[in-house]
């Protein structure tokens, strides 16, 4: 049935290759609970989608570490309007309650109508509704679920979102891309040679990324729609690290014209690189600041690896990291606020968030001591980063920048690695 | 192989002095020929060798190796490899047609792209041994695998040592 639908959802959009695998879950880990208490009712007639509604929008509310679920089973009977809210089910227990129904629309098409309510004082925080086909339930879903996030919060929701992650069976290589929870895994590009830094454009429609198809590190750029690749970076040597402008039309690469590992800039859709740092040693890993401004990068031209700045028009270089014999992988965050590295702490490889105003680390401490590439959550939120557990890569969460909501991404018998969040969807 | 030839031939102008009867025929020996010494083989034999072809001559000896392992963090062609490296920049230039692959390898600890150029720098520093041996540079790139394609899966110290290196490939 599930697999079906995914067939068909894949085959209506002429999407990507769907792959049939275990589909991963979000699993806490720590946490789990956010200071918002908030209720979702069941919404009469989401039956007639196959993944439902509620559940997903719980589920969302539960993984943004903002929101708190409280229990509405008992509920009944089960309002719709808001006329129809008894408060005194809600006094203290749910400050925010989130009702609504589905109910058939033209085309064999579904309308989802949904109520936001403020418990304490009976007011409506909003009101909207979505059309859809029952395929796009899950979808849905998340735009709900971003909707009242955002509603309540002020800040946009992160769960209309994709990932990009390489997942290696044996000695197969899948690039994926799902949806931020997992669900939804569909095979992008399958190769019998590594792959690895997937990158997303700015506007979500491609994936910039090294492949070894050609036995060498080169930069291709895919267009996930429509399955069209672009290999746009070919120099001689090694080609790696691919890193988006922000207006999607430049590619920061690393490329090795000089012997040692050098920043370059590319046009995206290909062309001739322009060198933009020279050092005695490796500088690699660039990613742009948000207004596209400057590029940090790791470069080991003090000694061991630091985390530096230039502007992306090249020029003077800035030291960004000082503590540690081992700053590596920066990303920062879409609000400019924060940077987000790896840092080997007595053997230990550990995310970290350093406060780009203040100069200091945030308190952030992850459980796990394998990490490896972080990147945000569009809303800078949350952080996505890979992990290793028992020598097989899964992929983690932790909320930003207080780091008390921590979660697992885990899919059964498979070694994955190399997540990327990518941009807000439409 | 010079060594060998001087004591022979003095061993042998000695016994052609010294040996040669006056009156008497002397009785040669025709189991051997001037040239060869007897071991058996037909004597008036001259056993054919076929020049190996560049592929099997890959195959054979120093050529055969083709790893060069470095310590921890460093990037210093050591100099057990030298004769490895003269081997295979000797083979370079006598077969100016063929493509020279240097691919850098490095453990799996620490970011996949950091690794990426360590592995580089280890590559580059095959390739530059090489170029000082006068390989010309069209002839040869350098590129990494980082610690994308280990030699050993293993978690532990030997796995690792034996992941920190660069290959020599001459692909087709």
């Amino acid at each position: 049935m599930m697999r079906n639908l995914i067939k068909f959802f894949a085959a209506t959009l002429a999407l990507v290759h769907f792959a049939a695998h275990a589909q991963m879950t979000v699993v806490p880990v720590v946490g789990g609970n956010g200071t918002i208490p908030i209720a979702v009712t069941n919404f009469p007639g989401e039956s007639a989608l196959p993944a439902g509604l509620t559940q997903v929008i719980r589920n969302d509310l539960d993984h943004s570490g903002a929101f708190k679920i409280v229990d509405a089973s008992a509920v009944s009977p089960v309002p719709t309007e808001v006329g129809q809210v008894n408060f005194n089910d809600w006094k203290g227990r749910a400050p925010w309650l989130a009702i609504g129904s589905v109910a058939p629309a033209a085309g064999g098409r579904l309308t989802a109508r949904v109520h936001l309510v403020n418990t304490a004082d009976g007011s409506e925080k909003g009101a909207f509704a979505f059309t859809l086909a029952p395929n796009l339930s899950r979808v849905t879903a998340h735009k709900i679920a971003d909707e009242i996030y955002e509603r309540i919060t002020g800040i946009k929701g992160f769960f209309n979102t994709k990932i990009a992650y390489v997942k290696k069976s044996g000695s197969r290589y899948d690039l994926i891309v799902a949806d931020y929870d997992g669900q939804n895994e569909q095979s992008a590009l399958t190769s019998r040679e590594p792959i690895i830094s997937p990158e997303w454009s700015p506007d979500g429609s491609k994936l910039a990324y090294v492949s070894f198809e050609q036995r060498k590190p080169q930069v291709w750029v895919h267009e996930i729609y429509t399955s069209r690749r672009t290999l746009v970076s070919n120099s001689k040597g090694s080609n790696s690290a691919p890193a988006w402008s922000p207006d999607g039309r430049t590619l920061a690469v690393t490329l090795t014209l000089s012997g040692q590992s050098q920043l370059y800039t590319i046009p995206a859709a290909g062309g001739e690189p322009r060198r933009l740092t020279s050092s005695g040693g490796i500088d690699t890993e660039p990613v742009y600041s948000p207004d596209g401004a400057s590029i940090y990068f790791t470069s080991d031209r003090g000694g061991g690896p630091q985390i530096y700045r230039i502007s992306s028009s090249g020029g003077e270089v800035k030291r960004v990291t000082f503590n540690g014999s081992y700053n590596v992988s920066p990303k920062v965050s879409p609000d400019g606020k924060y940077l987000v590295y790896v840092a080997r702490e007595s053997g230990l490889f550990k995310v970290r968030l350093l406060n780009l105003s203040s100069g200091l680390l945030e308190p952030l401490s992850t459980d796990t001591d394998k990490d490896e590439s972080p990147s945000f959550a569009p809303n800078s939120k949350m952080i996505l980063y890979a992990t290793s557990v028992g020598g097989r890569g899964e992929l983690a969460m932790i909320s930003a920048p207080d780091g008390q909501i921590k979660q697992r991404l885990t899919v059964g018998g498979a070694d994955i690695r190399e997540p990327a969040w990518g941009p807000q969807g439409k | 192989m010079k060594r060998y030839v001087l004591p022979l031939l003095v061993a042998a102008m000695l016994a052609a002095c010294s040996s040669t009867p006056k009156n008497n025929v002397p009785i040669k020996d025709a189991t051997t020929t001037s040239q060869g010494n007897n071991n058996g083989a037909d004597a008036d034999r001259i056993p054919p060798v076929v020049a190996p072809t560049a592929d099997e001559e890959l195959m054979q000896g120093v050529l055969a190796k083709r790893s060069v392992y470095f310590d921890l963090d460093s990037f210093v062609v050591k100099d057990e490899y030298r004769s490895l490296v003269e081997a295979h920049a000797n083979f370079m230039k006598r077969h100016g047609d063929r493509r020279v692959v240097i691919e850098g390898n490095t453990d799996e600890r620490g970011s996949r792209e950091y690794n990426l150029a360590l592995g580089q720098k280890r590559s580059e520093a095959v390739r530059r041994a090489l170029a000082t041996l006068g390989v010309p540079d069209r002839q040869v790139e350098a590129i990494s695998y980082g610690e994308e394609r280990p030699k050993a899966t293993g978690h532990d110290e030997t796995a690792w040592a034996e992941n920190r290196r660069a290959d020599i490939t001459y692909p087709k």
